[in-house]
Parts: C-alpha cells; sequence; structure tokens
C-alpha cells in the first residue's frame, strides 16, 4: 500500500483524486453508490452570487467519445448554497471545494467573502473559464489582464486555498497560469470545456439551444495532458489536472506530466463510482512500480 | 450499479428489441416509471448510457423487461445483445406515475410507439391494486403497434395506427373511445406533439393528467442537469424530479 496523501498548498488530500464541478452534484446524489470519504475532494457544481436558471434545453450532445454541455451555470446562489447546501455537505470526511463563478469581479469578490467564513469549506476554484455564459465565465479567463484582475480582487477578501480554473480556449495557456499565479493563486486547475458545436444535418439545425457548448470526455484527453505538461513546466504552484480522465491510467499520465493531484468528471456520468477505481488501480501503479508515495510520480515524466 | 444478465432478446420486430433480464440478486424495489441508465458495450460511437424505461417487472422470476426501439447506434447495439451476455444498469432511476385517488376512476393509459414501455408496468400495478384501466395504444402503422397481448392482460385495449392498417385510423387523441367516456386520470407516454395532444384533451375533459418526459441525459442522477425541462418551479431535471410530471406543472402552450 503506497503513500497517497498529498498536499496542494494549504490543501491536505487523502489521495489525488477529485471530482470535477459539474459532474458530480454536490456529493450526496453519489453517496447510494460509492462511499464519498474515499475520495480525495469534490468540487461542487459551479457557484454564482445569484441564483441562474441556467440555459434553455436542449444542453447536451453526444459526441465521438464525448459530449458537449451548455448547461450554464444553473445553480441556486452562494446564499442558497450556505443555508440549504453546506449543512448537508459539511459533515463528508473529505475536502469539500466550491466553484466559483461571475459575471463580474464585485459578483466574484462578493461570493468569495462569504464563502471565506465557511469552516468546512478549505478551498475555492475560481471558475474563469465557463464557456457557456455569455457575460464573464470564460471572458475573464481568455486574457491575461482580465484573469489577473479577478484573480488579484478574489485573494484580498479569500485567505484560504485559491485555485483557479484555466480554460483551453486560449493561444497560450501558460501566460495565463503565470498571469493568476503572479497574483497569487494557490494552484491551478485545468482543463475546462473546450469550445465546440454540433449539427443535426436532417433538421439543418444546431443541437444545442446556444448553438455551442464545452466539450469534455476522452476526445479531450491529449489536449488536456498537452496543456498540464506546459502548465507544470511554467509555473511554480501545484497544478491540479483534468480532461476526459476515464480510469487510473489516464490519471496516471495526468500525474506524469506533471498534475499534483486530478480531477474525474465526464466518467462519472458513465460509471458513478469510477473515482474510487480510479484511487484504488493509482495504488496499484505505485505498487507495482515500486514507488512508496504517489508524490515520487509527480511530474516523474522521462522526455 | 447492477449486472443484469440477458434471458432473452425477443426481436418483435427489425426495428424493436424486448430484452428479458434476470440478476444473480433479487431485484430491488421497483416503481411504475421508474427507468434505467443501460451501459453500452462494444460500440466506438457510443459514449454515455442510454436511458430506457422500465417496461416490466417480475418479482416472482426475477425478470426485468425493456423494450427497445434502434434508434441510433447505442439502441441498435442493445438489440444485439444475445442470450447470456451481462448487461450494466444504474437503477431504479426517477419519480413514479401517482394511483389515482379513488379504486372507481375511470383510467386511461396512452401510448404512443415505444412509449408504451413504462405503461404496461403502470397497468399491471394498477390491475395489481385493483383499477380497472382503459389503454390507448397508437403506432404509425401495425409493425410500431407493441405488445397489444401483454396489455390485454390488464384492462381494455384501444388502438389507432396512422395508415389504418390495425385500429382506428388516425391519432390517438382521434380514437372515439375519448367521445364517449369520462376519464378522470389520464397517464401517457410517446412523442412529444402526441403528448401535448393528449394533455390538451385532458385539460379540456378536467382529467388528472401526468405525462412521462425523454429529454436527453448524461447522468441520470441529477449531477449534470443536462436533461432540464421548464416547469413552473424553473429548470427541472427530468431524470430526478420526472420522468413523470403533472401537465399542470409543465410550461406547455397547450
Amino acid at each position: 500500500m503506497a503513500n497517497l496523501n498529498i498536499n496542494i498548498g494549504k490543501l491536505q488530500l487523502k489521495n489525488p483524486v477529485m471530482t470535477a464541478s459539474g459532474t458530480f452534484g454536490y456529493g450526496p446524489e453519489f453517496s447510494d453508490f460509492m462511499d464519498l470519504s474515499r475520495i480525495g475532494g469534490i468540487f461542487v457544481k459551479g457557484t454564482t452570487l445569484r441564483e441562474r436558471q441556467g440555459n434553455p434545453y436542449p444542453r447536451m450532445a453526444e459526441t465521438p467519445s464525448g459530449m458537449l454541455n451548455a448547461v450554464g451555470l444553473q445553480n441556486k446562489g452562494t446564499e442558497y448554497f450556505i443555508n440549504h447546501i453546506y449543512p448537508n455537505v459539511n459533515s463528508i470526511d473529505t475536502n469539500i471545494l466550491v466553484n466559483l463563478s461571475g459575471s463580474t469581479i464585485e459578483d466574484y469578490v462578493e461570493a468569495a467573502r462569504m464563502l471565506n467564513e465557511l469552516e468546512k469549506i478549505p478551498g475555492i476554484e475560481l471558475n474563469i473559464s465557463c464557456p457557456n455564459v455569455k457575460e464573464g465565465g470564460m471572458a475573464f479567463g481568455t486574457s491575461c489582464s482580465s484573469a489577473a484582475k479577478v484573480v488579484k480582487a478574489v485573494r484580498t477578501v479569500y485567505k484560504k486555498e485559491l485555485i483557479v480554473k484555466l480554460s483551453p480556449n486560449v493561444t497560450d495557456i501558460s501566460e495565463i497560469a503565470l498571469a493568476v499565479e503572479a497574483e497569487g493563486a494557490d494552484s491551478v486547475s485545468l482543463i475546462n470545456t473546450l469550445l465546440g458545436m454540433a449539427i443535426d444535418s436532417e433538421k439543418r439545425k444546431p443541437i444545442l439551444s446556444t448553438v455551442t457548448g464545452g466539450l469534455s470526455g476522452p476526445a479531450v484527453k491529449p489536449i488536456a495532458l498537452r496543456m498540464v505538461w506546459q502548465v507544470a513546466q511554467a509555473v511554480k504552484i501545484p497544478v491540479i489536472g483534468l480532461g476526459g480522465i476515464m480510469n487510473a491510467g489516464d490519471a496516471i499520465e495526468f500525474i506524469l506530466a506533471g498534475a499534483s493531484a486530478i480531477q474525474i468528471g465526464t466518467a462519472n456520468f458513465i460509471d458513478p463510482t469510477v473515482s474510487i477505481t480510479v484511487v484504488d488501480g493509482i495504488n496499484d501503479y505505485l505498487d507495482r512500480h515500486g514507488f512508496q508515495s504517489v508524490s515520487d510520480i509527480i511530474g516523474a515524466l522521462e522526455v | 450499479m447492477l449486472d443484469l444478465i440477458i434471458k432473452e432478446n425477443k426481436q418483435l420486430s427489425d426495428q424493436y428489441s424486448l430484452l428479458i433480464l434476470t440478476s444473480p440478486v433479487k431485484l430491488p424495489e421497483i416503481l411504475p416509471g421508474q427507468f434505467a441508465e443501460v451501459r453500452v458495450d462494444n460500440s466506438p460511437t457510443t459514449f454515455l448510457r442510454r436511458p430506457i424505461s422500465i417496461n416490466y417487472v417480475n418479482y416472482a422470476t426475477n425478470e426485468l423487461w425493456l423494450l427497445i426501439q434502434k434508434v441510433g447506434d447505442g439502441t441498435r447495439k442493445l438489440c444485439e445483445l444475445k442470450t447470456g451476455d451481462v448487461c450494466n444498469l444504474v437503477f431504479p432511476l426517477g419519480n413514479s406515475f401517482t394511483l389515482p385517488a379513488d379504486k372507481k376512476s375511470q383510467v386511461l393509459l396512452v401510448g404512443g410507439g415505444v412509449g408504451i414501455a413504462p405503461l404496461l408496468f403502470w397497468g399491471s400495478y394498477l390491475n395489481e391494486h385493483g383499477y380497472a384501466c382503459n389503454f390507448l395504444l397508437g403506432g404509425r402503422s401495425k409493425s410500431n403497434l407493441l405488445q397489444i397481448s401483454e396489455f390485454e392482460r390488464f384492462g381494455n385495449v384501444f388502438t389507432t395506427t396512422e395508415n389504418g392498417s390495425y385500429g382506428e385510423r388516425g391519432f390517438v387523441t382521434q380514437h372515439s373511445c375519448l367521445n364517449d367516456s369520462n376519464f378522470d386520470y389520464i397517464y401517457a407516454c410517446g412523442p412529444t406533439p402526441m403528448m401535448k395532444a393528449v394533455a390538451a384533451y385532458a385539460a379540456r375533459i378536467k382529467a388528472n393528467c401526468e405525462v412521462s418526459l425523454e429529454n436527453t441525459m448524461a447522468c441520470g442522477i441529477g449531477a449534470c442537469l443536462c436533461c432540464v425541462t421548464d416547469t413552473t418551479e424553473g429548470h427541472l431535471c427530468v431524470c430526478t424530479e420526472g420522468p413523470i410530471f403533472n401537465i399542470t406543472k409543465l410550461k406547455w402552450q397547450i
């Protein structure tokens, strides 16, 4: 049994496997299937300061080895989270992390200030990369200056682990990573979904109500892996890798590329217990290769 | 999540298969209207599970039936499963149909095409609980009318086909049984235009009406928020708040 403990900045994880925002609800949705305390952390559904109804249906299109979504950050707002969801998740024995999105810097700051007060929330993931809302989200994550601005503003009010989730829909993701690191991000997570679209040729119409949406699943894995590798070489802060991870082998590839931890997203839809299978698979890999600890293989890619 | 075994794959026609599944362990309690997320193995173009209505459950023989129409690669692959094959299901998911308040209620179940699937289980349940059922089943032609003899075990069966090859010619909402009966409870599953027409009829005669929606889904357990429908309470997940909705809750223009 290898040592799977890992620290991401101020976060202590019992293992490097977490579940990605928007793919795992708030956690209890999966408690019928698995023991939530066995994974390293849960990133809850994207939260905004105020309630959002999200985009109209249809919001999903299945694509080769993946899917497009255009949910559009449907959630009941930060206050609702604090009063009605937090009390039901704060006793889960793992890291519960809030994915936070906003349409203005003021919204991000106000929500971050409120979340900073929650004792059992050890960190937030600043979502500056959602491709499915008209204003905000990805608008902040696709330029160095706006990414830096929002991180700087949130940093002044948020004292715990500040993770910034990066968009792959940029020319050079390393530049954005460096910009948010310079403004005090404790770690970065990448990648969010890639902007894509799907068409119903019989109807000559887009499948998604929003025409475009975010692509996830194994189709994006090679891109995610390349970006994690580039960012891990560019920054000094820890990198959390995600994008199309379906099994332990995929997770290990991200860790070898430089990720200190990983998130599982779309795979949760096909196998709600996959995160536990990945934890066990990482342990088996370490044992099989004679590594004592998962930290021994972070960035251990031999190029 | 459970691995079930294919006991039999009854090819009802070139378009439909009835999968009879069994399990090494006792099946959980399943309510009429609930569905399963079925994993599709060995189909390179199919990524997500397929949400399929539970067609019938026989606890005595530990059997679960899934009625599947070949629509795309995923359902085609499921229709090719053979006796002894393993089929992985996440189930039972979603809510269920609501029992009428009174056993003397006039009850009508309306199904179109493969949408009849959950109505067989619901009809058997109603029958078992002492309700008299009427079934109104429609299809494009005779080959789209499925499981008629199964339905006849649980109540009166009325049928329509669009080309008149079986039963009355036309849509289900044109059937003569709707003229001379006064139904209190109507349950419908089928293509959306059909369900909207049935909902309009139910609203006109002031019958209580529930419909079963089949929005495209990813997770089936309320995590991804992809399958929402617009309701009086905002966007609700069809997978967890449905698939059964009372028409008064839906924002349908009927």
